[in-house]
């Protein structure tokens, strides 16, 4: 596949690991904001072929994770309602609310459908017109144009059977509220590529000015991480911060103009809850006095009981990057991908879920005294 | 959620399959032969108080199997339920290295399925069975009401004939062994998600359903060391060697850069998001071959119809037991897990 | 939850796009860049594309990428 493969070549990535390894670096801690990093990184095993001194932080760029319960509680009570077919991505079916979650509400019956677009879900309106058919909107920058898009398609088409849940989050205002809690030391980001192909490279300034910490921009191929790695080490070890793009490919200064505009057609920016975080001041984006009447929280009665988080989950944490699951009682023990209790667990980008599924059996893996792939020459003859 | 509930999940052939076999069905129906674990239960015509917990070989082994197939839609590119309801069956047979021979059929129907739909349908297992050299011998037709069945379900259950010499299970893999792939993977899932709603491509991919039991007698004529084998339905090929390596007690190594799969199977699981190591194969099996065997072995599967592209991907390793690895293609290694839960699209 | 592919964009009708990846075809909103033209790659998330791919800068950085395989002489 084009302008994918060429990001994958296996000499290129030994050549940028030998040059990451060459580098004299003390300590350092790089923070992935993005959930889609951190799965990248695993699935490529880039941790293991880094310097011991470079650690690699999760930061909380996991829209599944950071929706807080009550949420979750929200877009169940609505899924109940036998009036509405309630659609959303397939990463929320499984994500345990205060009391129930979407996938088990739809085992006793409820109408909830997985799309892979909104658009899907317009089409399912469009041939349901009988139906109130609600989008469960999640997801950060890369995504809400997506949801801006087919609210202003449907006002065009007069659709006026499709409503919005919108939860809806920025990431910038979360970086900020994560330097200003001075829970983790932080020495540089890797800041979301496909977040930057919207909102361009501008919205980070303030952490290179104000925190001093440098910042690069960067693709999700193994080759373009570690890249950005190399670029975060010249710029840590120059000390001269600033905000670098790797994914030059996609990411202009200025992102896309025209998805920004459809943002603030459509949705006023909000203060929002993140699980873990709590309130961050303007991080959230609810839909403008303009489309109120397609807003879910306005249109339906929504009641549900007051949520309440699962006892001894320490998703909050992790999601701020201040612990590793390991360091979570329930890891691996009562919280399982196929038992979760925290969200962090259940989605496929959640920080729990890719330390379980790649990481955690590799780390039994180097007890056992076995001989481990990574060190031993796997013989195949071609 | 008090009340723990079936969740689809529990189908997926992935983690929870095997939790709810592990913890419902098997502590009520345990036995010897259901615990070998394999595609097939493997025994002789005897009364089962006197078979062994450790398998004689002998000359009048048979192996029995059962299947159901819910699918939907019942028709896509490369196949459809019939011919995966024979495929499916001859092939777990065909995995512990028996002769398939003689088929079971029910058909679960719900009212109002098109005559001409049925027709078709089992004009295809027709087929198969033809293809397969196995009879359908026995059947049974019920009909139930409109909803309580999406369309048509199929069983089919099978009996094989195994010779003397054959000890193949899953349980039986040997460090040192090559890990053959008979081709490309992912195929038949991608097919079947593809042909339904809402994930429409304009190409169409074809599945690929087939008997693999004429390949299998092939390998089984080329070397008695094939120690372990499978086909990586449900779950994929990951699901498929964690199974054999917590049988087995051993460790897989995979190369992923070894991993045969057609482009637009690749292509598909980017924009769906999916791993296609995951992904179902009705046509694909996995074999942990002696070394000194395994190149021949690849050979002789190339010849065959539905081998064309088979490849060693890795090795049995003493250790990690019970877990596999993958080196990747920039030099990294990861754990490769068991399907957890089903797969959904996603654009994480 | 940022998943985006490269894709050539294959016709364009109005805002609706064939594009293609790996051989595979299918509709995607050109709604957010409007004015790519067929030949161009853009990226695909959750039906849409998101914004074009610079091929000038991708061939540079692959370019960058070969170098550096060679340095490893093989």
């Amino acid at each position: 596949m084009r302008f994918i493969d060429e990001f994958r070549n296996s000499a290129a990535g030994r050549g940028l690991a030998l040059r990451i390894q060459e580098k004299k670096v003390r300590p350092t801690n790089l923070m992935e904001v993005c959930g889609t990093h951190t799965v990248a990184i695993f699935k490529h095993g880039i941790r293991q072929i880094l310097p011991e001194k470079i650690n690699l932080l999760s930061g909380p760029g996991c829209p599944v994770c950071v929706t807080p319960n009550a949420d979750i509680d929200k877009a169940i009570a609505l899924a109940k309602n036998a009036q509405v077919i309630l659609t959303t991505f397939g990463d929320m079916m499984k994500v345990p609310g205060s009391y129930s979650s979407l996938s088990q509400v739809k085992a006793v019956g409820a109408d909830i459908r997985v799309v892979y677009s909104i658009l899907d879900a317009l089409k399912i309106a469009e041939n349901n017109s009988r139906k109130s058919v609600v989008f469960l909107g999640v997801g950060f920058e890369t995504t809400s144009p997506t949801t801006a898009s087919a609210i202003l398609e449907a006002e065009r088409l007069g659709i006026d059977n499709f409503f919005f849940l919108s939860v809806h989050k920025l990431i910038p205002p979360a970086m900020r509220a994560l330097l200003d809690s001075d829970e983790v030391h932080i020495d540089g980001f890797i800041c979301p590529g496909h977040v930057s192909t919207i909102i361009g490279s501008q919205p980070y300034e303030f952490i290179p000015r104000e925190y001093g910490i440098p910042c690069v921009i960067a693709g999700f191929e193994p080759l373009d991480i570690l890249q950005a790695i190399d670029m975060l080490l010249e710029q840590i070890s120059a000390e001269e911060p600033r905000v670098d793009i790797q994914y030059r490919r996609a990411v202009r200064k200025e992102g896309n103009p025209i998805a920004l505009k459809y943002l603030s057609t459509v949705f006023d920016v909000t203060d929002a809850r993140w699980r873990g975080i709590g309130i961050i001041p303007k991080s959230g984006l609810k839909l403008g006095q303009r489309y109120e009447r397609v807003d879910a929280d306005c249109a339906f009665k929504i009641v549900t009981r007051p949520p309440k988080e699962a006892a001894g989950c320490c998703c909050g944490d992790i999601l701020r990057g201040v612990s590793t699951p390991h360091e979570c009682g329930l890891f691996a023990k009562a919280c399982t991908p196929e038992h979760p209790v925290g969200p962090c667990m259940v989605s496929t980008e959640g920080t729990c879920s890719v330390w379980y599924l790649y990481e955690e059996e590799g780390e039994a893996l180097s007890q056992t005294g076995e001989p481990q792939a990574n060190n031993k020459p796997v013989t195949l003859k071609e | 959620m008090r009340k723990a509930r079936i969740i689809l999940g529990h189908g997926s052939g992935g983690k929870l399959s095997h939790d709810l076999i592990e913890s419902l069905f098997m502590p009520r129906f345990i036995n010897p032969i259901l615990q070998a674990g394999d595609d097939s239960a493997v025994f002789p015509l005897t009364d089962s108080d006197r078979i062994s917990k450790r398998r004689q070989l002998s000359e009048d082994e048979i192996a029995f199997t059962t299947d159901s197939y819910v699918v939907n839609p019942l028709s896509w590119p490369g196949g459809d339920i019939g011919r995966l309801a024979v495929c499916g069956t001859v092939n777990d047979l065909a995995m512990v290295g028996a002769t398939p021979l003689y088929l079971s059929a029910a058909f679960v129907i719900e009212e109002g399925l098109p005559i001409s739909t049925l027709r078709r349908i089992v004009t295809s297992m027709q087929r198969a069975a033809k293809e397969a050299r196995v009879k359908i011998v026995a059947g049974d037709t019920k009909v139930v009401e409109k909803g309580s069945a999406d369309g048509l379900f199929i069983n089919t259950a099978g009996v094989g004939l195994l010779s003397g010499e054959v000890k193949i299970s899953g349980s039986n893999a040997q460090p040192g062994d090559m890990v053959i792939v008979s081709g490309t993977i992912g195929d038949h899932g991608i097919a079947v998600l593809s042909a339904r709603e809402g994930l429409t491509f304009s190409n169409s991919f074809k599945s690929d359903v087939a008997p693999l039991n004429h390949m299998v007698d092939a390998m089984l004529r080329t070397s008695h060391k094939v120690h372990a084998m499978r086909d990586p339905t449900r779950g994929g090929l990951a699901t498929t060697l964690n199974e054999i390596a917590r049988q087995s007690k051993a460790g897989i190594c995979i190369l992923e850069e070894q991993i045969p799969i057609r482009e637009e199977v690749a292509a598909a699981c980017e924009i769906l998001g999916y791993d296609p190591l995951y992904v179902a194969n009705e046509g694909k099996l996995v074999a942990c071959v002696a070394p000194e065997d395994a190149e021949r072995m690849v050979q002789v599967m190339r010849k065959a119809r539905y081998g064309h592209e088979a490849t060693i991907i890795g090795e049995v390793l003493s250790g990690p037991k019970g877990r596999v690895i993958m080196r990747t293609r920039v030099g990294g290694t990861r754990i490769v897990d068991m399907l957890t839960g089903d797969m959904l699209p996603r654009i994480c | 939850m940022c998943l985006a592919v490269p894709v050539r964009v294959l016709q364009i009708d109005s805002l609706e796009a064939l594009v293609e990846v790996g051989g595979l075809a299918r509709q995607a909103s050109i709604m957010l860049v409007p004015d790519v033209q067929v030949g161009d790659y853009v990226l695909l998330h959750a039906g849409f594309a998101i914004q074009k791919l610079d091929e000038k800068e991708a061939e540079e950085t692959i370019r960058l990428f070969e170098e550096i395989a060679e340095g490893m002489g093989d």
